[in-house]
């Protein structure tokens, strides 16, 4: 279960991710959104917090051996931290290219992997970081703000 | 258009007559989640030949009016009980995923694609 914080005009809630878990994969994604519409967020801004939320979990889980999403929720933004322990990001330039995939054939077939994710992310946020240390683990962080719309 | 219409058009039954009344405002037909995810609008039907309970997590996200799975697939048992968890509503068909949408074209349904 999520842990939700509400620290005057801050709202912080934790998801724990699991790698290879295809049932569950989605389910973190999916609470951020129903939290987000329970807080009355503006519907293009919830959507582009979901595409944010769920393609970080999806490579979460398809790369890495587990990893949290920390989303804070201030007046001016929805920021949204991702951390895993995995095998980390070789070439990141080439990892954000559309198109560019290391998922296996396997994981293709389910319609994932098609190297849409990070390029994804990185179009639905006002701001996008990216750092990963390759046998360690990647670490991302995407703020969307309310104000921007599309 | 009501999902009444799409469904009839597709010979479906519903085992839930609420969801009969629901409004449909188009169509997206895709197999690759994450281009679903970026694109498909919400209200839409989404036409696709994946499985798997992710399948009902990005319908969910989209705010898919519903799901349909073409080409004689079969969706997952989880696929199933998530659906109903979610409040997604979820058919199979054996009609092709070209036929499928062939239909819904006919029945006026367009293709809509999310704002920005």
């Amino acid at each position: 279960m999520p842990d939700v914080k509400d620290v005057g005009a801050l709202m912080s809630v934790t998801y724990d991710i699991a790698a290879r878990d295809f049932v569950r994969a989605g389910e973190a994604a999916n609470k951020l959104k129903r939290l987000l519409q329970q807080l009355g967020l503006d519907p293009a801004v919830i959507r582009r917090a979901a595409i944010a939320a769920y393609e970080a979990e999806m490579n979460i889980v398809i790369h890495s051996y587990g990893g949290q999403i920390k989303v804070d929720i201030t007046p001016e933004s929805i920021e949204i931290f991702c951390e895993d322990s995995g095998p980390g990001i070789p070439d990141i330039e080439k990892a954000l290219q559309e198109g560019y995939s290391t998922a296996s054939e396997e994981i293709r077939e389910m319609g994932f992997g098609a190297g849409m994710g990070l390029p994804n992310i990185q179009r639905s946020a006002d701001e996008f970081r990216i750092e990963s240390t390759v046998g360690r683990g990647t670490s991302l962080q995407v703020t969307i703000l309310h104000e921007a719309g599309e | 258009m009501k999902l009444a219409e799409v469904l009839e058009a597709l010979s479906l039954a519903a085992d839930d007559p609420e969801i009969l009344d629901m409004e449909v405002e188009g169509g997206y037909c895709s197999d690759l989640l994450s281009d679903v995810m970026a694109k498909a609008a919400g209200g839409s039907i989404w036409v696709t030949n994946q499985v798997h309970p992710n399948v009902v997590a990005v319908a969910s996200l989209i705010d898919a009016a519903a799901v349909i799975v073409a080409g004689g697939m079969k969706p997952e048992e989880e696929t199933v009980k998530k659906a109903k968890e979610l409040g997604i509503p979820l058919f199979s068909t054996d009609l092709s995923a070209f036929d499928v949408v062939g239909r819904l074209y006919q029945l006026g349904l367009r293709g809509i694609l999310r704002n920005g």
